[in-house]
């Protein structure tokens, strides 16, 4: 099988994991920028993080033969922060032109607080005026209700952008309909304990449709599997699903979705 | 696939997190103190499993929601608990 990883977090993962995603069949991988576990202490931080994203990670997934594409933010975790949020945000357009960038993500709320609406929506602007793609993140657990249904007001009262071009991440089945009934892509994350597991991840498809849905591991530095995309093939496959559909989801989806952006090509296209 | 094939994939798996489920109450019971919100939260919306409707994990993740609309005036910890505590900040 074939498959795109839309949203991993390999600067926090093993050379061996990107010998197991390509071996089962990864033709490319995306790389949001996000929160590190801890909070960087200044602007120089994010500088360097965008350097890797940009310049080194490129470089380590190339050595497998896998294409490597990167997302740029201050993720919302460190938003609470104007001062420094603003530092961050003037450091991006240093990096948005790199080959790898394919928009702005992923930004979104976490707590829901002001603050980080603010930070989102400057966050929405920059990405207004350059005509990114936009990954967004919705909070977890108990916050992502709300923050789901904050996210998808503030972005759809911007007209200048696209929902065709915005993915709100990490839907469940209380809010998948929020994002797609809006025109925005819906991304499943596949956690084995919060967020979906493979078979309500399905369930989801079956009961939303699969047009604008992508699925992703988001691995990171805590619990998740890289190879959760390929492992809900096998559940897809389990449950009656053809390679065609599976294809489509897994693959075509997502190249459909980061095909928007120009840079983005795939090894065997 | 029929409702059969279902089950026959998914009973087993189904069956063990019920058994998981019953053996997390007993713990509970075993050792001194109350329930705060999250186990509060968690047996009120223990009771969507015996629904008749469609929709139940949709509701069960709605229950443990905090159900307010205005954002909150700032963020104080990161991290999530997977109940909504109640208060407003």
């Amino acid at each position: 099988m074939r498959y795109i990883e839309p949203h991993a977090h390999m600067v926090s993962r093993t050379t061996d994991d990107y010998v197991s995603i390509v071996t089962a069949g990864c033709q490319a991988v995306c790389e949001p920028a996000f929160w590190a576990g801890f909070d960087r202490s200044s602007s120089r931080g994010f500088y360097d993080y965008f350097r890797q994203l940009t310049q080194y990670e490129p470089q380590r997934a190339a050595k497998f033969g896998l294409a490597h594409y990167t997302w740029l933010c201050i993720n919302p975790k460190e938003s609470e922060d104007l001062v420094l949020a603003d530092e961050v945000l003037s450091i991006i357009p240093e990096f948005i032109d790199s080959p790898n960038v394919l928009g702005i993500g992923e930004i979104g709320l976490n707590k829901n607080s002001r603050n980080e609406l603010k930070v989102l929506e400057k966050h929405v602007n920059l990405a207004a005026e350059r005509d990114q793609l936009i990954l967004v993140h919705t909070p977890h657990l108990e916050d992502k209700l709300k923050g789901t249904r904050l996210i998808v007001d503030l972005i759809k009262s911007d007209s200048r952008i696209d929902p065709g071009k915005v993915i709100i991440d990490h839907v469940e089945e209380h809010t998948a309909a929020i994002a797609l009934d809006a025109g925005f892509w819906a991304g499943i994350t596949l956690y084995p304990e919060s967020k979906c597991t493979p078979p309500r991840a399905i369930d989801i498809v079956e009961n939303f449709g699969h047009e604008q849905i992508w699925m992703n591991s988001a691995c990171d530095w805590g619990v998740s599997i890289p190879l959760a995309v390929p492992k809900t093939a096998l559940e897809m496959r389990r449950r009656g699903h053809t390679e065609e559909f599976i294809d489509q989801l897994l693959y075509r989806n997502p190249a459909r979705f980061m095909g928007q952006c120009p840079k983005f090509k795939l090894p065997l296209e | 696939m029929n409702r059969e094939e279902i089950t026959d994939l998914y009973f087993m798996d189904a069956r063990s997190k019920l058994i998981d489920l019953a053996a997390f109450l007993d713990r509970l019971d075993r050792y001194e103190g109350a329930d705060d919100y999250r186990m509060a939260a968690f047996r009120k919306t223990a009771a969507e499993l015996m629904s008749q409707q469609p929709g139940r994990a949709a509701r069960v993740l709605t229950a443990f929601s905090d159900p307010t609309e205005e954002p909150i005036v700032a963020a104080g910890e990161k991290g999530a608990s997977g109940a909504w505590s109640g208060d407003k900040d």
